[in-house]
Order: C-alpha cells, then structure tokens, then sequence
C-alpha cells in the first residue's frame, strides 16, 4: 500500500486539482489518475447515481481524421469498423469497434461527425481508450496512408459530468443542454470556455462529456465543482458504474481475438452491414451473425455477497470449466455480486444458471439481462 | 492487553491466551469499501503467516495472514451481514476472527503501537 511510483507516467491538465481534492493517485493507461477521493468508490458511485459527479478521462486518445471530403472519411471509417456511418447525421455520434483483419477488436471508440460549419469537409471525430491510442493512431495512419490523415490532440483535456443532475448543473453555464439528445454534439460556450460538448458517458447516467484545450481544464473543473450537487469521482467508481450499466472494458471484456459477435456488441455494427459486410474480417464476423457465435460474453449475477472478479472461472453443473470472468464486483446500485463473462453460447440464455469458483469454492449465479441497472439516457432533450 | 501489529496491517490484541485479530484503521482507509469478508472456520489450526482470511473492497481482494499460530475459537459472524463494520470500528466490532494462541513468544517479533505508528507515518 502507498507503494512508491515508478515509470514515467503523464499527468492530465488536472493532476493538481485530484491532489488538493485528495484523490489516491494511480497509474493507469499511461496517466496518473485518481482511484478515489477521500470519501471512497461507493460513495462516488452513489452521488453518481443520484446526483453528479465530475470525471477526469483527459487520458482518452482524441483523433481527429481528415479526408478529402466526407464520402471518403465514411468510406475510411466503415472499412475498420462494422459501424453504418454513412447515416450518421451532423452532430451525431456512434460508439463502435476497431477492426483487425481476422474481425478481432482492436479497440471500441466513438466517432462523432461535427456539426455543419465547425469543421472542412471531411472530417471526423474518433475518441479511442488511453491504453490503445498510439497503437490506433499507428494502425490508422499505417492502413489509410495516402488516403486519409489521423491526427492525434494531445492539446486537449476531456471532463466528463455524469447524473441525473447533470444537465440542471451545466445549464447553468450553456444553453447547449437543451439542443442535445444522448450520442449528439455539438460546439459550445460554457462558462466562457469552448468547448465540443457531447451527451454521452460510461456510466449509464445521463451526462455529458466535455472536449476543451487543456489551458482550460482547471477553469471548467472548478467552474462545475463549485455546484453543490456536484463531486469529483475517480476511478473506481467509473469502474463499478460502467460495469451495472453493461459497458464492456477493453483489455478486459474483449481484445484483438474477440469479434463483435462473441462480444454481444451487435449493436456497434449497423443493420445494412450485418449482410453486406464490407468491413476488415466481414468473413467471419457474418458467419457469426448467420450462425451464431460458439461463446458469447454475458451478465451474471451471483447469489451472496462475495464479489467474483475477473480471472474467475466459470463451471457448469459438473464442474467442468466452460468459461471465465471478464469483470466482476459487488455492485453498489444493484446491491449484489455482479460479473460479465464468456460461455458457451448454448448456456448464454438469460436465466441459465452458472457457477463461479473463487478460491476454490463455488458460487451460484444466474446468466441475466444487461444492463445490471437502466440506462437512464435522454433520449429527446 | 496488549496490541502488536504486523507489517501487512493485522493486529492481534491479547487477552490471557486469545489474540483477536483484525485490521488497523490504516488498513482499512487504504482498503476502501469493504463489502465481503471471508471467514476462516472455527477449529482451523494456522502457524503464522499462513492465510487465514479475505477482505473484499469493490476494488481488490486482500488476503489477511495469521499474526500469530494457533487455532480459531470465534469468528465474527456480524461480518456476514455488515462487513463495513472493518470500516467504521476496525479494532472493536470489526474484529475477524479469535485464535488461541500456541507460541505467545511470537507477539515478541510484532510492532507495538508506537513502531507501527512509524511503519505507517
């Protein structure tokens, strides 16, 4: 505990305010970030839940593409991810996978297209996970040389504010709030500050996220702490909100080997392309779609109180082992031992009951429906 | 009654020939949320170091190691139902579990209140 840290790990424009605030600084994806502030995960997660609580993912990778005009950029997008971006309007935003060649993930992202005027013909917002941003920008760059540009924006922060109250409290500072339904973005003023402000989130709560230069991360963390109704949230509580809401962990809930499929992200890959295809390892991947996957990743939920973590595996009533533990903890909304995980597809059926051994001892659970708690998006502003 | 600690952040408080073993509040303020604590069995036999214990946050999973040898007398079966108790009251009602003690010679090699003050500072 308290261990001294090693390597040479960036800090966001935020790293002070999470010391003042007394966040127990970790390391993770190549930034020191908080796990928790002083009040502790489950706290966070619940101010979340019933408040709003303010997230520093300043880690994130932001791109940006640019192509010679949009028909290119859609062309570019829809070969490396199974999305239908094609309709995706001004302003809005789709969250989809990176493909490899074999049709393994090689990241889950949001892509949004700006809104008309903000940006030249051809350009396109990608949002991508911190760990895997150097590795996406080379694996874009490498597989569009010639045809498209992939910059990344090390210039800019990102805050996320995410609650039910979240849209009261950054009302107070821009008008953009009430022109924004869930997955659409548009630029704004906040507070005096620009910024590209997005309704979306990793928690299940409505929220928004907020794109800034990082000369003016300081001045919107303060802006929006200074609510009342809100408080900062680490890591951790990120952690256990985005895992009731269903919100796969890349590394984690998949890698480079698991297709979309597999994964139960069939909603990241469009309707007109799930017989089409046209996309890096459509082969397999509508095979799959056709014919179904040999193992899909699931929720469970386990009787109980211990939590079941990741690296657990999974047994059927014989106790042979058919599958592992992607994620797993005690969550704090639902009040249970909750886990996502991979089995077999003949005992994916919500309501099929599963084992779980943890240091040897079995604990029961059930295969259910995900999200553990309702998303609770706003669907029409 | 004496206190000795050890350096993973048990301590084992003795009264006559029953150490009762928990965690220190220090332990606990790093450990977070505890929501699940497992219990060893009553009649188990541990020589010291041999894990006895889990202590569950919603982050991590941490083993609790015998200060002492001995055998379980009691366990703190409140713990079941409210294991934030390790939170809220470490040395008192978030005890673990009681062991009678084998060899009291070994509290020698412990931290009194004082080293384990520096171990932590």
């Amino acid at each position: 505990m308290a261990e001294a840290l090693t390597g040479e790990a960036n800090k966001t424009p935020l790293y002070d305010r999470h010391v003042a605030a007394g966040g127990r600084m970790v390391e993770f994806g190549g930034y020191m970030l908080p796990v928790q502030y002083p009040g502790g995960i489950v706290a966070e997660h619940n101010h979340t839940r019933s408040s709003a609580s303010l997230f520093d993912v300043s880690h994130m990778g932001q791109i940006v593409l640019t192509a010679h005009d949009h028909a290119a950029a859609v062309k570019a997008l829809e070969t490396i991810t199974p999305a239908d971006i094609a309709s995706l309007a001004p302003g809005e935003m789709r969250y989809t996978v990176l493909l490899n060649a074999k049709g393994g993930i090689e990241d889950d992202l949001i892509i949004a297209r700006p809104v008309e005027g903000q940006a030249e013909d051809g350009v396109m917002y990608l949002v991508v996970n911190a760990a895997r941003k150097h590795h996406d920008l080379r694996y874009m760059q490498e597989t569009f040389e010639g045809e498209a540009r992939f910059e990344m924006r090390p210039d800019l922060a990102l805050i996320a504010i995410q609650g039910p109250k979240a849209a009261e409290v950054l009302g107070r500072h821009t008008d953009i709030v009430e022109s924004l339904a869930f997955m659409q973005a548009a630029p704004a003023t906040v507070g005096g500050i620009e910024a590209m402000v997005s309704r979306s989130g990793y928690t299940g709560e409505d929220g928004f996220e907020l794109s800034i230069e990082h000369t003016d991360a300081e001045a919107l963390f303060d802006l929006l702490i200074a609510d009342e109704r809100v408080k900062p949230a680490g890591l951790g509580a990120r952690d256990s909100l985005r895992l009731e809401a269903g919100l796969c962990l890349y590394g984690h809930d998949m890698n480079e080997f698991t297709d979309p499929v597999s994964a139960s992200l069939l909603f990241a890959i469009g309707r007109n392309r799930r017989t089409k295809g046209g996309f890096f390892g459509d082969e397999r991947i509508l095979k799959k779609i056709a014919y179904g996957a040999d193992d899909k990743r699931v929720g469970i939920r386990f009787d109980g109180r211990q939590p079941v973590r990741e690296g657990a595996e999974l047994v059927d009533k014989h106790g042979n082992v058919i599958g592992e533990v992607t994620s797993g903890t005690f969550g704090p909304t639902v009040q249970a031992p909750i886990a996502m995980g991979y089995v077999p597809a003949d005992a994916a059926e919500i309501g099929s009951p599963v084992t779980a051994l943890v240091r040897g001892k079995p604990i029961a659970g059930t295969v259910v429906k995900m999200p553990f708690v309702p998303h609770r998006y706003v669907r029409k502003p | 009654m004496t206190t000795r600690y050890t350096e993973d952040h048990e301590y084992v408080r003795v009264e006559g020939k029953t150490g009762i073993i928990g965690i220190s509040n220090y332990a606990q303020e790093q450990l977070g949320d505890i929501v699940f604590v497992e219990l060893p069995t009553v009649g188990t036999s541990f020589k010291k170091g041999d894990e006895a214990a889990v202590v569950e946050s919603v982050k991590a999973a941490s083993e609790i190691y015998a200060p002492v040898s001995g055998t379980v007398t009691e366990v703190n079966q409140a713990l079941g139902d409210e294991p934030g108790l390790i939170n809220s009251d470490p040395s008192n009602g978030g005890w673990i579990f009681k062991i009678e003690l084998s060899d009291e010679a070994e509290l020698e090699g412990l931290m009194d209140e004082a080293a384990y003050a520096d171990h932590t500072a």
